[in-house]
């Protein structure tokens, strides 16, 4: 008995040695394998009394399952070592820079005129699009601009060579003709024509270059045609854009008189922020009205029935209020290290 | 128009400060631009006398002064100033003066001098740049009295942007109407006292053209010293108006003006013939005008002639021979109503433009004529002295613009301003503004006054009503509406996502002009006719571009200069080109492109990456990343701007759509962009296309894949090679491509190998060997039949 719990602990003590799968598998074998001390045993006991050799057999076999813990014990220790030691292994230095490109980004104007569109797109106003290359009769006449009118010269004007009745078009409001003309065209045959409400941004051009003019720039055009729409909403909808675009309702928002041929009453919309670097100052921001009953004569409404508002806003203004540009020009120059700050 | 505040305040005097004028004013329309003061801040000067000048006992360019101030004893004042004179009045700053600047005079002693005080020059006080002497004041200035009282300094000069619809506001007269319906004040019009003639010279008046000119009065005038001074209190309100003194009679024409809005001009009566025609030119006709030029009047410029020659250009300019001079002493004043149609847009195509130009353009009060005439008259004779003759006044009744009442429905003022406000209170705003108000039934009728060009229909007052009632007062509300979904198509993208995709592959979004350089259409287009702007801003910017490429290879170019050497650039924008039948705008064909630029780098320099500069393949995966899941189709091209073996139609279900290639090298080295970028560009319609996924069904049975290597000559592209294996294709192959491409040891120097994987699965039943190898086989002989290859490892 004595010897068995003596070859127990020698075989613990052996397997406890081994530094690796391949010695205790040996030293396994110096004990249960086929000429191992305990099989030696096993097999000596044939030779035994059977009263003898019931009791040894019983010893033997706790002798041998110990034996086998201690085997497995020590299997799972190397095991784990080894995973240890792989992880150890294939530690990496978290902090080099992650492999591949840089992002790009849209264009400061272009995030504007994103949230411009989704903020009157959740008010119900889609998308419309117009030329850029327009008829003289879509950019004034429609627009009850008279042929006198100072805009039409050429020193406001960008004219096509070897053509006096097209040009580029000076603002975004061409669109509202062609918006409303598609609109009753839909709705010919309906009794009721639904509201029309469209945002239609561009670029439009105008002969001017200096440190707050550029020869191309981008407006947004808004339109709200229907059979109730009046200048108190006008003035509810530019408000609420206004505390919308710039997250703020640290904003004054005011609505001054003014002149437009497409628009009666007209007004300029001017802002002025609370606090910040331009705190107080009013800046003039857009411009909207009442649709003049000739303009809605052109695009095919009849100014009894429906009434309309318009407005023309800036969206470079709007962006360089927004992110702190002060020259209008970067919009144009397509230098990386400017539009690279707009990610 | 610039006006001084006190000369406004002589016909209306409301109580209130120049802040909170100005801001009433913007807030009615007449938008104040600027509001300065006429001069600083300054104190402790006043009306002087310099009693003695002699020399500085230690300076040669300096005197000694005794001056009186009126403070009961003569001042010795040191002065540098050459005009310096016994006799003359000037500004004295006494001590404890403070000029402009924060400047405190004090007693002060120079070159061994005691010095009492400062004489002070123009710019000294801050009211004009003059610094060559002492600012000398008129003799019987009063000594003693504080100089900014006796010049009246403490006045603001207000500046207005006024909307061409409101020139009756080009007046003092019409500010201050105006400001008197806004705040309720007091309108004190000019009171104008006719001038009875002295003499019977008269000079006839024949209206040739009666619908230009309706109305012309004119009076002579004999007897008249041209020389005469124009005294200060209106050469002072002239320059505070921004107009210059010139001389007496031309003072006094743009005084009334600026007074009343009526344009005068004053003709040198000995210079005259006869009587004096309105009319429009005869062929070849010229007329010297006063700023010295000669021009030949279009046939419908309006001409003021007498029976000899054209005379001056009507209600634009004078002309240079019959103009008055300071010899002049006999003098024909003009004051007439021109029709806005015969006089808009004439100056310009001149090339010039007048005060009177401006005003009859946007409109003239027609009943002003004969008053203005009177008050210049009166002006004449007490500042030059003569006589005048009687008014000779031709009039049209007829061709007058008629002021034709106009119907206002309450009811609908309210709709369209979305405000509350009784009939009465309508009634009351119209009448502030000289509106002339009558109730019918539930309809009010409205008789604008003879000034008022800008009332002709409903909304013209409406518009009054709102700009009255004060556009702070109008509710800003949140409109109410049918609520209606939007229709949000899957077959469709917006812009937006197309925009979001190339960001998020590194390209940077970039706003190029519509309009470029001649030369950039003839070298990236091959456009020898490009669409050119009449009237472009600059050379560089004098055609249409009918290509986004250029404008991204002006962009790496510019960065380049910036030492940027990884460029990856997109714009989406419109581009233009001649068609015929253009829709919408005939003769122009205008649509929406989408293209991107890429040169340098791959990726940025990093630790990672094996550096390698961006290839025609890189850019290829981007574009088609635009299009996925939509494969797009590529066949050699040969384009202007692009390298000749590296150029690629883009076709999308069999329609061309764009190109795609390298720079070719002769535009690389042209531009000095060093590499080569990389371009596509192609049309935004297809890029926003898209399609709503269908489900096919799902098959339960293994996959079977074969790959296929197949050697063929080098020339074949591999699009034509997967095109013919498709073509065989049998229908139990699901899919096949390519997955390697090798060239080298053991293939021919002029083949390639092109190794595929070939899918095939059934949908209900798991496939035989058999019908995979015939399959396969079926592959192979079509190739080897179409195409000339052979199966790699194959004997040849």
């Amino acid at each position: 008995m004595e010897q068995l719990d003596q070859l127990v602990q020698q075989a613990a003590a052996e397997f406890a040695a081994a530094v690796d799968g391949a010695q205790l598998e040996q030293a396994k074998a110096r004990y249960l394998g086929k000429s191992g001390a305990l099989t030696e045993r096993l097999k000596a006991l044939g030779k035994l009394e059977p009263e003898a050799r019931r009791e040894a057999g019983a010893a033997i076999n706790a002798a041998k399952t110990a034996i086998e813990a201690a085997l497995e014990g020590r299997r799972n220790a190397l095991r784990e070592a080894a995973l240890l030691a792989q992880l150890a292994a294939e530690a990496l230095d978290v902090t080099l820079p992650g492999r591949g490109g840089v992002q790009g980004g849209l264009h400061p104007v272009s995030r504007t005129l994103e949230r411009v569109e989704r903020l009157f797109g959740s008010i119900g106003f889609v998308v419309a699009d117009g030329p850029e290359i327009e008829t003289d009769w879509h950019n004034f006449t429609a627009l009850n601009t008279p042929e006198n009118h100072p805009a039409r010269s050429m020193h406001d004007t960008f004219y096509l060579e070897g053509h006096d009745d097209v040009l580029l078009r000076t603002h975004t409001s061409p669109v509202q003709i062609r918006a409303m003309q598609a609109h009753v065209a839909r709705h010919r045959d309906a009794d009721a024509m639904p509201d029309l409400r469209i945002i239609a941004p561009g670029r439009v051009f105008r002969v001017d270059s200096d440190a707050t003019h550029s020869p191309m720039f981008h407006q947004v055009e808004g339109l709200w045609v229907g059979e109730t729409v009046s200048f108190a909403d006008l003035k509810g909808v530019i408000a609420d854009f206004l505390r919308r675009f710039f997250e703020t309702d640290d904003l004054q928002v005011r609505f001054r008189p003014s002149f437009f041929p497409f628009t009666e009453p007209s007004a300029e919309i001017d802002v002025a922020f609370m606090s910040g670097a331009l705190e107080g100052r009013w800046l003039e921001i857009a411009g909207c009205g009442v649709v003049h009953p000739n303009v809605l004569r052109f695009g095919g409404i009849d100014p009894e029935r429906y009434t309309g508002f318009a407005f023309g806003m800036g969206p470079d203004r709007l962006t360089m209020l927004r992110y702190g540009v002060n020259d209008l020009r970067l919009f144009f120059e397509g230098d990386l290290r400017f539009l690279g700050q707009f990610r | 128009m610039q006006f001084s505040e006190q000369w406004l305040r002589t016909f209306v005097d409301p109580q209130l400060d120049s802040a909170g004028l100005g801001h009433l004013l913007t807030m009615a329309g007449l938008e104040v631009e600027e509001a300065e003061p006429a001069a600083p801040a300054f104190r402790g000067v006043v009306v002087a006398k310099i009693v003695e000048a002699e020399k500085h006992p230690n300076a040669d360019k300096l005197k000694l002064c005794k001056v009186d101030a009126g403070t009961g004893e003569l001042l010795q004042i040191v002065c540098g100033a050459p005009n310096a004179a016994a006799g003359m009045k000037v500004p004295c700053a006494v001590v404890g003066a403070v000029l402009p600047g924060e400047f405190e005079i004090k007693k002060a002693k120079l070159r061994g001098v005691e010095s009492f005080g400062m004489l002070c020059s123009a710019r000294e006080l801050g009211f004009s740049e003059d610094h060559s002497g002492l600012y000398a004041l008129p003799e019987d200035a009063p000594v003693g009295t504080d100089i900014r009282a006796y010049l009246g300094l403490d006045d603001t000069l207000f500046t207005i942007k006024l909307t061409p619809n409101r020139a009756d506001c080009l007046s003092l007269t019409g500010v201050a109407r105006e400001v008197a319906a806004i705040t309720g004040g007091e309108f004190r019009p000019l009171a104008i006292d006719p001038v009875a003639p002295a003499i019977e010279a008269r000079r006839d008046i024949v209206l040739d053209a009666p619908q230009a000119c309706p109305r012309y009065c004119g009076r002579i005038l004999r007897g008249v010293d041209a020389r005469a001074a124009t005294p200060d209190w209106m050469v002072r309100r002239l320059v505070r108006s921004g107009i210059r003194s010139i001389s007496a009679l031309v003072d006094i024409t743009n005084y009334v003006m600026l007074e009343l809005g009526q344009p005068l001009h004053a003709f040198d009566n000995a210079k005259l013939q006869g009587a004096i025609h309105v009319r429009l030119p005869r062929a070849g006709e010229q007329v010297l005008l006063l700023n010295e030029q000669t021009v030949t009047p279009a046939a419908d410029t309006l001409l003021i002639a007498d029976e000899a020659r054209a005379l001056a250009l009507a209600g634009i300019m004078g002309g240079e021979d019959s103009g008055i001079t300071l010899d002049t002493t006999e003098v024909f004043l003009e004051s007439a109503f021109f029709a806005p149609d015969a006089i808009a847009g004439r100056a310009r195509a001149y090339g010039f433009g007048s005060d009177a130009s401006h005003r009859f353009e946007r409109g003239v009060d027609p009943e002003l004529a004969r008053g203005a005439l009177e008050r210049a008259t009166r002006l004449v004779i007490e500042l030059c002295g003569g006589e005048a003759g009687p008014v000779v006044e031709a009039v049209a009744t007829d061709a007058l613009p008629a002021r034709a009442p106009v119907r206002l429905r309450p009811a609908r003022a309210r709709r369209v301003l979305g405000i509350v406000l009784a009939d009465a209170d309508m009634l009351a705003l119209l009448r502030r503004v000289h509106l002339q108000v009558e109730r019918t039934g539930d309809d009010i009728l409205v008789t604008p006054p003879s000034w008022r060009f800008d009332i002709e229909i409903e909304e013209d007052l409406i518009e009054e009503i709102a700009r009255l009632h004060g556009y702070d007062n109008i509710p800003a509300i949140a409109p109410q509406g049918s609520l209606m979904m939007l229709p949000s198509s899957e077959n469709g993208r917006p812009v937006w996502a197309l925009r979001h995709l190339l960001a998020a592959r590194g390209y940077q979004e970039v706003v190029n002009f519509a309009f470029v350089e001649e030369a950039w259409e003839r070298d990236f287009c091959a456009n020898e006719n490009p669409i050119r702007l009449a009237n472009p801003i600059a050379s560089h910017l004098s055609v249409m571009r009918s290509s986004l490429i250029p404008g991204l290879v002006g962009t790496l170019a510019a960065n380049r200069k910036r030492q940027i050497d990884r460029v990856r650039v997109f714009e989406v924008a419109r581009v233009f080109e001649r068609k015929a039948d253009g829709d919408p705008v005939r003769g122009f064909h205008q649509v929406m492109n989408i293209a991107a630029l890429a040169a340098g780098q791959v990726v940025p320099e990093q630790w990672g990456e094996r550096a390698r500069s961006v290839d025609f393949y890189d850019v290829k995966g981007d574009l088609e990343a635009l299009f996925a899941p939509r494969e797009l189709q590529f066949a050699p091209l040969s384009h202007p701007a692009l390298h000749p073996g590296r150029a690629a139609a883009v076709r999308l279900d069999g329609h061309m759509i764009g190109v795609l290639g390298e720079l070719h090298p002769v535009w690389v080295q042209r531009y000095e962009l060093g590499t080569a970028p990389v371009v596509f560009e192609v049309a935004l319609d297809a890029a926003l296309a898209a399609r709503v996924p269908a489900y096919a069904e799902i098959s339960r049975m293994q996959a079977v894949r074969r790959d296929l290597a197949l050697v063929v000559g080098n020339e074949v592209p591999v699009e034509r090679v997967l095109e013919v294996l498709r073509e065989a294709a049998p229908a139990l192959v699901r899919e096949i491509a390519l997955f390697d491409l090798y060239q080298g040891k053991g293939i021919d120097h002029d083949k390639k190998s092109l190794a595929f994987k070939v899918s095939m699965q059934d949908t209900r039943r798991t496939l035989e060997d058999a019908e995979v190898d015939a399959a396969i086989a079926l592959l192979v002989t079509h190739a080897e039949t179409v195409l000339g290859a052979r199966l790699r490892g194959a004997g040849a």
